[in-house]
């Protein structure tokens, strides 16, 4: 049975590796891939179609210019009404899963959150595997009623080049109702100047580390490697020494090189490293769970072995 | 007077939680069950809610067996009473069937201003039932709160989005989800633990809150076929030398040749 698949994210690179993905499935169902946009004074609506929008459905007013998950799920609704989808894929960002879980209810069926495969079986049902138990664990996880709803988190599937396709546009005509939830303030965030997320090399400080002024140690070491500096939980957490930790409830990061000093690898930690290229740690307790998930390590105390391969480190690279 | 229901989820104790080695199976047996992290910082948000003005706050877990030596915690830290949804024939269901549950039972409670939860249970990490259940009850959701005050018949939070602080205000009755950045919470003292073995608990099966556990089974449509740690693929090879000198030397030549220092 022919099944069209609808995808959404407000996150524009997003949006697109959805639709890289949401192509692949919908050819293989014999369907149609659609796209939703949802906002104010939309612009660019045509360049979907590069990307296999066959339908790009456009949701566009005063109303949609920030998010607002009342609105946008009306917009979604009037949406899967105008493309019949099997499959719905809903970019993971914070707004997105909110609106997936809402969208989901509203039509009564089943949803999947922060997929990192997808793939449909014989039956037609589709199949995932999801992060569970903090991110220590897998799950493969199937949905049996369509339409499937799922999310999918950033970088999960790759962005397709853009194409010669050809698609229309249609105008969703969506009556918003009025906001219950009023916004009172927007507070801009400032971003960190360390994006850890897309950093090639990061080395990184657990509790092994006894005070903040020995980071220097660290940071000595990343300027060397060129690297940024990230942490486990409670460094950040509990003692506040960094504002953001990496790990399961924190950055995801997957470097090239990650090099893990004073860190005793718990599960939450680890599932935050865990597409690193090449892992390394530095750690005093030879039985610490971070040596059975790297490719390097040295069991010795930090503060002997790191101004050492500082020291390795510039002869070698000069 | 506020009036809040708490949702909270008992799961398996993460930290004690081990990974079979063969099988990489999760060894959920036997593992001490506790209230789910966020949850339990939804709990002492209510509680705090409570103590800032007048009200009740009142614990609600859709559970197993396990369930009511988890909530006695609830009741420890400042819940005012607990009511246990615990029905076999909704085991495994998944967050739709569980929404609709506890739609139902929040019904069945009534009378609330405020429902509160985590944005998600950290075992299923599906961050879905409070959404869904705003969507059910057709209330407004407030998700990703990370402070929160209540004033007459409305409230007015703090959401942490990517991008932005949202500060927001909607008018009771709402739905609201924390996120970890919204309180540490207490410990209970001794005498409240005792006290707490005296406080009202009830427990329901789906009949109980007017639904067909067939029937809520059956609209289930997520299904987990397997639970695996991911395998570990790693040269784990652990550098040995007379001296820190040689090791980091080795290391360095390790990394270096690994060809991951190249811009
Ligand atoms: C729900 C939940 C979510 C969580 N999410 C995260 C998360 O996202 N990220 C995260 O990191 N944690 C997370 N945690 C916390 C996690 O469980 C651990 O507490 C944390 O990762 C431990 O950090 P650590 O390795 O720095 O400290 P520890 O576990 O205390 O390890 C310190 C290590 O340093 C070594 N050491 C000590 N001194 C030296 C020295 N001089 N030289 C060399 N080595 C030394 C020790 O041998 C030890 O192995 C989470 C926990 C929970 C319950």
């Amino acid at each position: 049975m022919a099944q069209n698949v609808l995808a959404f994210s407000e996150d524009r690179e997003l949006l697109i590796q959805l639709l890289g993905k949401g192509k692949e499935l919908a050819d293989s169902l014999g369907g149609e891939l659609n796209a939703l946009l949802v906002g104010s004074n939309i612009s660019d609506s045509g360049e979907l179609a590069q990307y296999g929008s066959k339908k790009t459905l456009v949701a566009d007013g005063p109303g949609f210019e920030h998010f607002s998950v009342e609105a946008y799920k009306a917009a979604f609704l009037k949406a899967v009404e105008a493309s019949d989808p099997g499959i719905i894929l809903i970019g993971a960002t914070k707004r997105g899963k909110e609106l997936a879980a809402r969208v989901a209810a509203a039509l009564d069926t089943g949803c999947m959150t922060e997929c990192m495969t997808l793939e449909v079986d014989e039956e037609g049902n589709l199949v995932s595997e999801r992060l569970t138990y903090a991110g220590s664990t897998i799950a493969t996880e199937v949905s049996r009623r369509a339409p499937h709803i799922v999310t999918i988190p950033s970088r999960a599937f790759e962005a397709p080049e853009p194409g010669e396709g050809v698609g229309e546009i249609v105008t969703l005509d969506v009556s918003i109702p009025e906001p219950r939830v009023k916004v009172v303030e927007r507070r801009e965030k400032t971003k960190g100047d360390v994006d850890l997320e897309g950093a090639p090399i990061i080395v990184s400080a657990g509790r092994g580390f006894k005070a903040k002024e020995d980071l220097k140690i660290l940071e000595e070491l990343a300027e060397v490697l060129g690297a940024k500096v990230g942490c486990s939980r409670p460094i950040s957490a509990d003692m506040g020494w960094m504002d953001d930790w990496i790990g399961i409830s924190g950055r995801k990061v997957s470097p090239k090189l990650y090099l893990a000093c004073g860190i005793s690898g718990t599960i939450q930690h680890a599932a935050g490293i865990r597409n690193s290229q090449i892992l390394v740690a530095i750690n005093e307790d030879e039985n610490a769970n971070i040596h059975e998930i790297s490719d390097y390590s040295i069991v010795g105390d930090l503060y002997t072995v790191l101004p050492a391969l500082i020291k390795a480190l510039k002869e070698k690279l000069g | 007077m506020a009036r809040i229901i708490v949702l909270l989820k008992d799961i398996v104790d993460l930290t004690e939680m081990k990974v079979d080695p063969e099988t990489r199976q999760p060894v959920t047996e036997g593992v001490k069950r506790r209230i789910s992290e966020l949850d339990k910082r939804a709990l002492e948000t209510a509680i705090q809610l409570k103590e800032s003005g007048e009200g009740e706050v009142i614990a609600l877990s859709m559970g197993g067996s396990g369930t009511r030596v988890a909530l006695l915690a609830a009741l420890a830290m400042g819940a005012d009473a607990a009511y246990i949804i615990n029905d076999e024939a909704l085991a495994g269901v998944d967050a739709l069937a569980t929404s609709k549950v506890l739609k139902a039972a929040v019904e069945k409670i009534g009378d609330y201003d405020l429902i509160i939860g985590g944005e998600m249970t950290l075992d299923s990490l599906s961050a879905q039932v409070i959404p869904r259940l705003a969507e059910l009850l057709d209330l407004p959701q407030v998700t990703y709160v990370k402070e929160i005050e209540l004033g007459e018949g409305a409230l007015r939070a703090v959401r942490d989005l990517e991008d932005v602080d949202e500060v927001v205000e909607v008018d009771l009755p709402a739905v609201v989800a924390v996120v970890r950045e919204v309180n540490e919470p207490r410990i209970p003292s001794l005498m409240n633990i005792m006290k707490a073995k005296r406080k009202p608990t009830e427990e329901w099966d789906a009949e109980a809150v007017g639904l067909s556990a067939e029937e809520v089974k059956a609209s289930s449509s997520v299904e987990i076929l397997n639970v695996m740690a991911p395998k570990v693929d790693r040269k784990r090879i652990v550098i040995k030398a007379d001296t820190v000198e040689d090791a980091a030397a080795q290391l360095a030549e390790a990394i270096v040749s690994e060809g991951v220092l190249e811009r």
